[in-house]
């Protein structure tokens, strides 16, 4: 009981740190741009005709019942959609005023530049340090003291590093869930990416691990522009700074965290927070 | 209410488990049973058997004397005594027929005779009797009467037993010695005379003058290895005349005396007169004399040591050949290419080349390997030594080759299914941090699809260890003269013929020109050969063990 109520202490305290000024989309600086984004399974449409700019350096929350499409359009950000041989895409999406849809963007760079972490931790069969070294050694470093450098710095940033100093070259594969997933946010900010696109990150995980990656989340914006997607609005409130909700494909409602949760200009959006429905 | 209780029997499952049970334990019964009388049948050949002494009286015959071990004993219905002229007593139905190992082939015709029992008088198992293992003839059973040293008698009686062994170690370390000289020293003076054969018509080929400076060069070099012979041969003449120093007299059941060099002679023992111990010793003298030794009197004596080396030699070379190609098939398959009918018709296609008889797979072998690529090879690379062939012939490589086809569908199939076992999570984690598919592939799917690719491999050695007749068409032989490796370089000759465990079988079984004999080395070799490829399996599983440690899947 004691527990619950210093999760939900700190729980307060994040929001309490992020609301403290009001924002507004004008003054940030563009990141990810979505124009008339269509994208098609086969013959079925998934996403109707998206349009949303997402902030650098902000934390961006799309909201939504099971297959709305915010995981598809998530996907979309460092095209993994690609592996999906189905899957067609219209419109434009652009990162940093680049087309990341173009012929001649690399997708490989291109990921590198926009980190992913998934639902489920998916640390590969490896030590600790090698999972965090892995996106270095992809890119030929291999010199031992950058590497050791770097995995002391990600282990760091992910808030996972005392836990797992003294046992680098272990198997990632015993560690708990929530170290997995901190484990797997440590391996993608390894490689310095300008986007971290989180899907549902915490959604396996206990209610301690969660705030410990949401706590997590709140520092990495400091240096990188997050998206994440989740199924918990409360979550989502005390997270981001700006949310989007989505239903069946469509964008419904794009804006300011505090803005949606407390005035939603939509009634579909109302009634998915106030819980009518979703 | 009986009705209930069964119905309600059957529906709780039990019969089901009854079932399964009974099936497994079947299976394991039929295993057990098979090792165990190929086991019994096979190891016990080696035990040292007491030796019998017997008289046999055939009706209106003179009573004669029988030395030799009791092999097996059967039971034989009168009428079949009677067609065969024995006359039983009133009454008898039927009556015991022994089958006594007597030896001495060279003197009495046959070492195997089939004798009644009735007839037979007691048995008496005096110390004294010897059994002898002969180079040729197969086994002499006896008595001692002298040791001679050229000619002349210098023991006899009980003290010229000692007196024996003494002289059967020299006469044996002495054979070992030629052994050497034969093998090692002369064996590389014929290849060095053999390989300047090939260089001198390689020069005839490439059209050089006779009598220029690179002929003369050969002829000297071939003087030498002239001058290293006769020297050579001078010392194997020394070592001759020290073998055929000593010889043995014997007496034979019948009375008749023998006299026979020791060079002739492989082992000498008393057997009735081992102990527990002795005659435990002897056999596993014996079991590592079969394990370590080369064949001798066309397979049916000695050791099998060649086909052991053969069999494993081969084996290996298959899994080296079969992995990478298998893997990379797979890898193809389900990585790369695009999923649709052509791909399903090539998988159906793996799959059934799986079932094609091995016996197909040989007569490729022969077509493909042996005479289109090993010509072609001969042809390109070995002009010198032709109209002999070199690889265009039967060898170790076109059967290593030939079995990697054969088994490489079980290895395509077995990696297939280890990729589609790793979790999507783990490949687009892979991908989300900038690997391309390669790299991914590379770094995380392969190592973690290894397990599945040993067990491919594990299956595929099985298969593979198991095969004779397509190795028959490519490259084994019943006897080869040389193994596959030696001191010559290149110290592996994939172009050689070599023997196989398998086909060893075969050929002691049926084609050997004692089959009584040989019988029991049908089941030693049968048993040692379930055991290698056991061996061969343990080896790969413990492998794919720690591989799968290693890559412990994040779900299991």
């Amino acid at each position: 009981m004691s527990e619950q109520q210093a999760t939900a202490a700190r729980a307060i305290d994040i929001n309490s740190m992020q609301r403290g000024s009001k924002m507004t989309m004008a003054d940030e600086t563009n990141c990810l741009e979505v124009k008339n984004f269509n994208l098609f399974y086969g013959d079925k449409q998934a996403l109707h005709g998206i349009n949303m700019t997402i902030p650098k350096n902000r934390v961006t929350a799309f909201i939504g019942p099971s297959g709305c499409g915010k995981s598809t359009l998530l996907r979309c950000f460092n095209r993994m959609n690609d592996l999906i041989d189905t899957v067609n895409i219209e419109g434009e999406m652009l990162l940093d005023g680049e087309n990341l849809n173009a012929p001649s963007v690399n997708v490989a760079d291109l990921r590198r530049q926009v980190g992913m972490v998934f639902q489920k931790p998916n640390p590969f069969p490896k030590s600790i340090y090698e999972n965090v070294a892995y996106g270095l050694r992809l890119q030929g470093v291999n010199d031992r003291a950058t590497l050791d450098n770097v995995v002391e710095k990600s282990l760091k940033g992910a808030a996972l590093w005392d836990e797992v100093k003294d046992r680098l070259h272990e198997s990632a594969m015993g560690m708990s869930g929530g170290q997995q997933q901190r484990l797997v946010i440590a391996r993608a900010i390894a490689i310095e990416p300008e986007v971290l696109l989180l899907d549902e990150p915490a959604s396996a995980l206990d209610p301690l691990s969660t705030l410990k990656i949401e706590e997590l989340i709140h520092e990495l914006k400091e240096k990188y522009t997050i998206v994440i997607v989740t199924h918990n609005m409360q979550q989502a409130a005390r997270v981001s700074d700006y949310t989007a909700f989505m239903y069946m494909g469509d964008l419904i409602e794009f804006g300011p965290t505090d803005e949606l949760f407390t005035n939603p200009q939509k009634k579909q959006t109302e009634d998915y927070i106030t819980g009518r429905y979703g | 209410m009986s009705k209930q209780s069964f119905s309600s029997w059957y529906k709780s499952g039990t019969p089901w488990v009854w079932l399964n049970a009974g099936a497994v334990s079947i299976s394991l019964v039929m295993v057990v049973g098979l090792l165990l009388l190929i086991g019994v049948r096979g190891l016990s050949h080696f035990w040292p058997a007491d030796v019998m002494e017997v008289s046999y009286t055939e009706p209106n015959q003179q009573a004669e004397v029988l030395i030799g071990e009791v092999i097996e004993t059967e039971t034989v219905p009168a009428s079949q005594l009677k067609r065969a002229g024995v006359e039983l007593a009133e009454g008898q139905i039927s009556a015991e027929r022994v089958l006594v190992k007597v030896g001495n082939r060279d003197y009495f015709g046959m070492d195997f005779r089939w004798v009644n029992a009735p007839w037979l008088g007691e048995a008496s198992y005096p110390e004294e009797l010897l059994s002898i293992e002969r180079r040729e003839w197969g086994r002499f059973y006896g008595r001692l009467v002298a040791v001679k040293q050229k000619g002349k008698v210098v023991a006899t009686g009980d003290d010229a037993y000692d007196e024996l062994q003494l002289r059967l170690s020299r006469s044996n370390n002495i054979i070992d010695e030629i052994k050497d000289l034969e093998y090692a020293e002369i064996g590389k003076i014929n290849h060095g005379i053999e390989s300047l054969r090939l260089d001198k018509r390689q020069l005839e080929l490439e059209g050089v003058a006779e009598g220029s400076i690179q002929y003369a060069d050969l002829t000297e070099a071939r003087k030498k290895f002239d001058d290293d012979y006769s020297e050579l041969q001078k010392e194997l003449a020394v070592l001759y005349a020290d073998l055929g120093r000593d010889q043995l007299v014997v007496k034979m059941s019948d009375g008749q005396e023998v006299e026979m060099p020791l060079a002739k002679i492989v082992l000498i023992h008393r057997p009735n007169a081992m102990g527990v111990v002795e005659k435990i010793g002897f056999y596993g003298h014996a079991v590592w004399e079969f394990v370590s030794g080369d064949p001798r009197e066309a397979n049916t004596e000695g050791g099998v040591f060649p086909a052991i080396f053969g069999t494993i030699m081969m084996v290996m070379i298959m899994a080296v050949l079969v992995t990478p190609f298998g893997v990379i098939a797979a890898v193809y398959l389900k990585e790369y290419a695009k999923q649709g009918p052509l791909i399903r018709l090539i998988r159906i296609a793996v799959n059934n080349l799986a079932g094609v008889p091995s016996i197909v797979y040989g007569v490729f072998g022969l077509g493909f390997f042996v005479y289109f690529l090993g010509g072609n090879i001969d042809e390109l690379f070995f002009q010198a030594s032709l109209p002999s062939p070199t690889f265009g012939t039967p060898g170790l490589m076109w059967a290593s080759l030939t079995l990697a086809i054969l088994t490489v569908p079980v290895v395509i199939v077995a990696t297939e299914e280890g990729l589609s076992r790793i979790p999507r999570a783990i490949r687009e984690g892979s991908l989300a941090l900038g690997a391309t598919k390669a790299e991914t592939l590379w770094r995380t799917v392969l190592p973690m699809a290894a397990p599945a690719m040993m067990t491919g491999l594990i299956l595929a050695v099985a298969r593979a260890a198991g095969e004779v007749a397509p190795l028959m068409m490519v490259g084994v032989v019943k006897l080869a003269p040389a193994l596959a490796v030696d001191n010559i370089a290149p110290y592996l000759h994939l172009d050689r013929q070599f023997m196989h465990l398998g086909f060893h079988i075969y050929d002691v079984g049926f084609q050997s020109p004692n089959v009584e004999a040989a019988r029991p080395l049908v089941y030693a070799t049968a048993i040692l050969l379930v055991f290698i490829i056991i061996g061969l399996n343990l080896v790969a599983i413990q492998i794919r063990n720690r591989l799968r440690e290693t890559y412990k899947a994040s779900e299991s």
